[in-house]
């Protein structure tokens, strides 16, 4: 188990691409630690030869035919929830220098 | 038509087809008394009077020409703002959705809309569904109606305190850790999750893919019952989703189901933490069902204890990953700061994440990271077989568990929001249904001295949604909690 001491918001909130303020991270530094105290006690019991749980109920995966997906959105409603569209496009900032 | 407010979908429907009411006149009550009691109650983020009242138009109109399509017809429903509903503003309480407009109608949605329900507005609940409380709502703290001091549970408090203060005839909620039924518990209505996968969750904004589902939360149990039956089935557009054999008529079962059951109690639903008014009403609820020859077993769910730790590992990580979509790109919020892709990201999450979210994404982030994935992830996901094997061995000997809601009657507001733990064990007794996937069930079981409500959870066999119902309707008929009402 990690040493809860060593949670380094910094790092994580660049991992999940959240800027956060000095004021929060130092709240959720604090709050973070004190719920990874509580998750110790995932330790407290033997979990070898345990299998994981992904979902409560196994679900069998499905090939789909080679046909076409279903409906898709219509460029119009793509560009009304768009923050900026121009030329079919949604624009952002530049990527690639 | 004031008489009609605090009715179930079973009563209403019944005078829809008498004639003595029309979906447009009872649609027109329920909006005056919303606009009556709203300032007060603070249940929705949106309302559009105008499109409801345009919906049970339509509904008089196919009855008129006896094209009724069932006893939801006409019946206002009201939606929790998780779930799509094609041209009306869908933003999960969130700033980051502050303009989204949802482009599709979600799965759950377009089966209510072929039952006729006339869908009406959009229901306050905490941010992206994380929380208990509905404090976390980017938009507004909603009330309890039976005191308004107090938080109505959540994250579904909206579509509960809406459903109290009699702005619906029902409402959907969502159901992640206990978001359906400790809102149910607190407001003194039903709330039912349904087994996981029983229900679509296409169109439902993802929280925790593995543990979310949609369900009812009505007046009776029986009102449930209908919901449920329009809600459910298999759907090509979620892989999750599963087709039961053969899907019961949960209403006329629930009549004819009559036990007598053999219940199990766990004693770890009853340890430190719980509340003694609570405890004392529950245990009156257990022994009145002995009291009808039900056998009352004493069972163990001994990894319970685990649950919540558990949880807040898995959920926070689906969560993360779920979240990941709100990046400022091609919907939702964007910065106007960001001035190179990875401050777009950067600062419009930043921005638009209320601070409950930005601590799950946080979290979730972190117990995914490399170095802590086998520690943290791996583990729950190992000690989530645990919790529910324990459930299997319990049903082996019981057809159903019954245990308080939640520990303790609705908190005052603030009260826990500057200590997320606290909040977080709010959901201590509906979490490990989640993660083992079953169907669970809260009623109205009566209230503290002080007039606050409590809830009785009964929690059933995967798939066993027929028993469930007809367990607590046996209780609800013997009882009348569910027809009291707050005064406003």
């Amino acid at each position: 188990m990690a040493d809860s001491e060593n949670f380094d918001i910094d790092y994580v909130a660049r991992l999940a691409r959240i800027e956060l303020s000095d004021a929060e991270k130092q709240t959720l530094g604090k709050q973070l630690n004190q719920i990874l105290e509580h998750f110790d006690a995932l330790n407290s019991v033997d979990v070898s030869g345990v299998e994981p749980t992904a979902h409560a109920h196994p679900v069998e995966n499905v090939w789909r035919e080679g046909d076409a997906a279903g409906a898709t959105l219509k460029t119009d409603v793509l560009k009304s929830m768009a923050p900026e569209f121009r030329d079919n496009q949604v624009v952002v900032p530049k990527v690639v220098e | 038509m004031s008489d009609y407010l605090y009715k179930s979908i079973v009563e209403v429907s019944e005078a829809l087809k008498a004639g003595s009411i029309t979906s447009e006149a009872l649609t027109q009550a329920i909006i005056d008394h919303t606009e009556a009691v709203e300032a007060k109650v603070n249940a929705f983020v949106h309302r559009d009077a105008g499109d409801a009242l345009g919906q049970a138009r339509a509904s008089d109109a196919r009855r008129a020409s006896g094209q009724t399509l069932g006893p939801l017809d006409g019946v206002p429903i009201g939606i929790k703002d998780i779930l799509a509903v094609e041209g009306q503003p869908l933003r999960c309480a969130s700033k980051m959705l502050d303009t989204f407009v949802a482009p599709y109608d979600a799965t759950v949605i377009k089966h209510l809309k072929a039952a006729g329900a006339v869908l009406w507005g959009r229901l306050n609940m905490d941010e992206f569904a994380m929380g208990s409380s509905t404090e976390n709502s980017a938009y507004k703290t909603t009330c309890n109606p039976w005191d308004l001091e107090r938080i109505p549970g959540g994250s579904s408090g909206g579509s509960a305190a809406a459903l109290a203060a009699g702005q619906a005839i029902a409402t959907i909620g969502t159901d992640t850790g206990g978001s359906i039924r400790q809102p149910a518990a607190l407001c003194g209505v039903v709330g039912m999750k349904p087994t996981y996968g029983l229900v679509s969750r296409y169109g439902l904004v993802a929280f925790a893919s593995s543990l979310d589902q949609a369900g009812p939360m009505s007046r009776t149990v029986e009102d449930a019952a209908i919901l449920l039956q329009s809600m459910l089935g298999k759907d090509p557009l979620d892989s999750t989703s599963i087709a039961m054999p053969e899907v019961p008529d949960f209403r006329s079962e629930l009549k004819t189901r009559k036990g007598p059951w053999k219940l199990g109690v766990p004693k770890e639903f009853f340890g430190e933490g719980i509340d003694p008014e609570v405890k004392a009403n529950i245990e009156s609820a257990i022994a009145w069902y002995r009291e009808q020859g039900c056998e009352i077993v004493d069972i163990n769910l001994p990894h319970s204890h685990l649950s919540v730790p558990v949880y807040y590992v898995i959920a926070t990580a689906e969560a993360s990953s779920n979240l990941a979509r709100f990046d400022g790109v091609r919907y939702g919020h964007r910065s106007p700061e960001a001035d190179d892709a990875l401050s777009l990201f950067t600062k419009s999450r930043g921005e638009g994440f209320g601070d409950e979210v930005k601590r799950r994404i946080i979290l979730g982030t972190y117990v995914l990271s490399s170095g802590y994935y086998d520690a943290y992830y791996l583990r729950a996901q190992k000690i989530r077989t645990l919790i529910r094997q324990d459930f299997e061995n319990a049903f082996k000997e019981v057809d159903a568990i019954l245990s308080p809601t939640s520990p303790t009657p609705a908190f005052k507001q603030g009260e826990r929001s500057e200590d997320p733990l606290s909040m977080y064990l709010s959901d201590i007794y509906t979490i490990a249904v989640n993660l083992a996937g079953l169907p669970a069930l809260s009623l109205p079981s009566g209230f503290t001295e002080n007039g606050l409500p409590i809830g009785l959870q009964v929690i059933g066999k995967a798939f066993g949604e027929a028993d469930l119902f007809a367990i607590a309707h046996a209780f609800e008929q013997a009882h009348d909690f569910n027809r009291a009402t707050p005064t406003l």
